[in-house]
Formats: C-alpha cells, structure tokens, sequence
C-alpha cells in the first residue's frame, strides 16, 4: 500500500518529506529500542516509536524505513526534524497510542 | 589510503557525541550504495557500523572505524580509547548492558549491539583491554553473492 494511502486513512500528521508519501509501505515495526529496530525492522517499514530524539533518523536511514510514526502526539525534537528533513527521513505524528495505531496499520495491511 | 587489492577509509568517532551519531554508519552505507555493493551485504554491513558506532558514541572516548574493500570483502575494524570490557563473554549475551538510565530512556542499551554485530557478520573478532580500549573486527563476504 501507498505511504499516502496509509496517512490518509490512519489520519496521520506528516511533520517533515511530505513528498515521500508516494513510497510503498511493507509493514510495520513498534519498538522503542534502536538495536531492535536495526536488527528486526525491513525495509519499507513505517517505525512506530515513542522515541523522540535526533538518533532516531539513522536507523530509519540505515534501514531503509518508509517512515517514523510518533505516537501519543509527542513532538519530536527540533534537532530531530532538522536532521530529517536533511536526510530525507519522512516524520510522522498520531494522537493514538502505539497499541492502538499499531492495530490499525496491522489491519489495513491485511497482513 | 590504498591496500594491496583494495581501498581503505578511516572515519573518526568522538565519544559522547549523540548529535553526530549515525553519521558514520550513514556515510558508510552510501559509499557501499555508489559503489553498487549487494542491498542485503549493505544492509548487513549497516548494522554492524551502526552498532560498532554506537558502542564508541555511548562508552569511550573516541575511536576510529576503518572500512576496506576488497574485490571480495568488506572489512571493518573498529578501535577505541575507552573504559574496555571486562567479561566479553558477558557482553557478548544477547540483553545484557551496561548503559545508563539516561542512555536506556533514549532506546539505546537493550544489551544487542555486540550480538547485533556478530550476526550481521561473516568473521567477527573482539578483543579488548579493560582501561585501554577495545578492538571489533568484522568481515563481510561478497563472493557469496550471486550476481
């Protein structure tokens, strides 16, 4: 499924490379830690993440990720959005929890 | 910096520094990219400097990641001026760390890095001087792949 057809439908806020959206999703992957996500996300994934911090574009960078989802309406840091807007990393944002949201993409990949 | 057969980097990683980590790894992969190594090798080899990376960010001082390419391989060798480990064999477990709180509340320190490392490798080789430093070298083979 289309990275805009995802957005729409889970009403996700994209923060930062809105012109990214025309990327494929794969799936997802929800976890707070970097060394899980570096060893066990795929590329294409949308990441669903707490974690606000500039350290977060690398990884999805390194691994090719569709994109960041950040739940519960956190705001990532301003360094955050700066570096991923540098390197073309597609932020987005959910007032959902990642229960919640992780649910919702689960079911709209009819994975 | 040119070796028999083939080409060597050498990246400088400053410990502590959170905001340029990743830049390495990053820069890493895109050389592997222009160069139009495997995607699967590259991913590989993504991990295991990302990982190597993070390990002098989060414990030592400063350290340097060297990165070889052969016709046949790519070699990462990792040093670092840093607190050493005591117990590889410990560190080695999958889940074990010794990160801060501060640290673990970034996401970082779930105890995988260096197992990380090791899976994502063809050759993985650690050694290290409690005090002094510690020394990861990896191998990725190319032969393997068939294109």
């Amino acid at each position: 499924m289309k990275l805009k057809d995802v957005v729409d439908k889970l009403e996700l806020k994209v923060l930062t490379c809105e012109d990214k959206v025309g990327a494929e999703v794969s799936g997802g992957y929800t976890s707070d830690l970097l060394s899980d996500v570096m060893a066990n996300s795929k590329e294409g994934n949308l990441w669903i993440t707490l974690q606000t911090h500039q350290n977060i574009v690398a990884v999805a960078k390194l691994k090719d990720l569709s994109g960041i989802v950040l739940v519960n309406e956190r705001q990532p840091d301003v360094d955050t959005v700066q570096k991923a807007t540098a390197e073309g990393v597609l932020l987005l944002q959910t007032s959902e929890p990642a229960f919640v949201i992780s649910g919702k993409l689960y079911q709209l990949l009819g994975a | 910096m040119a070796e028999e057969n083939g080409l060597s980097q050498v990246f400088e990683i400053t410990g502590k520094d959170f905001g340029r980590a990743g830049t390495i790894s990053t820069k890493i992969k895109e050389i592997l990219q222009e160069i139009g190594i495997d995607s699967a090798v590259i991913r590989r080899a993504a991990i295991a400097a990302y990982e190597a990376e993070m390990n002098i960010v989060m414990y030592a001082q400063r350290g340097t990641l060297t990165l070889t390419l052969t016709p046949t391989a790519i070699r990462l060798d990792v040093d670092d001026e840093g607190p050493g480990i005591e117990d590889i064999e410990l560190a080695m477990q999958e889940g074990f760390s010794t990160a801060t709180d501060e640290m673990r509340e970034m996401g970082f320190g779930a105890g995988m890095g260096l197992p990380n490392i090791r899976k994502n490798s063809d050759e993985f080789a650690i050694s290290s001087t409690p005090g002094k430093g510690t020394s990861i070298d990896v191998v990725l083979n190319l032969n393997q792949v068939a294109e």
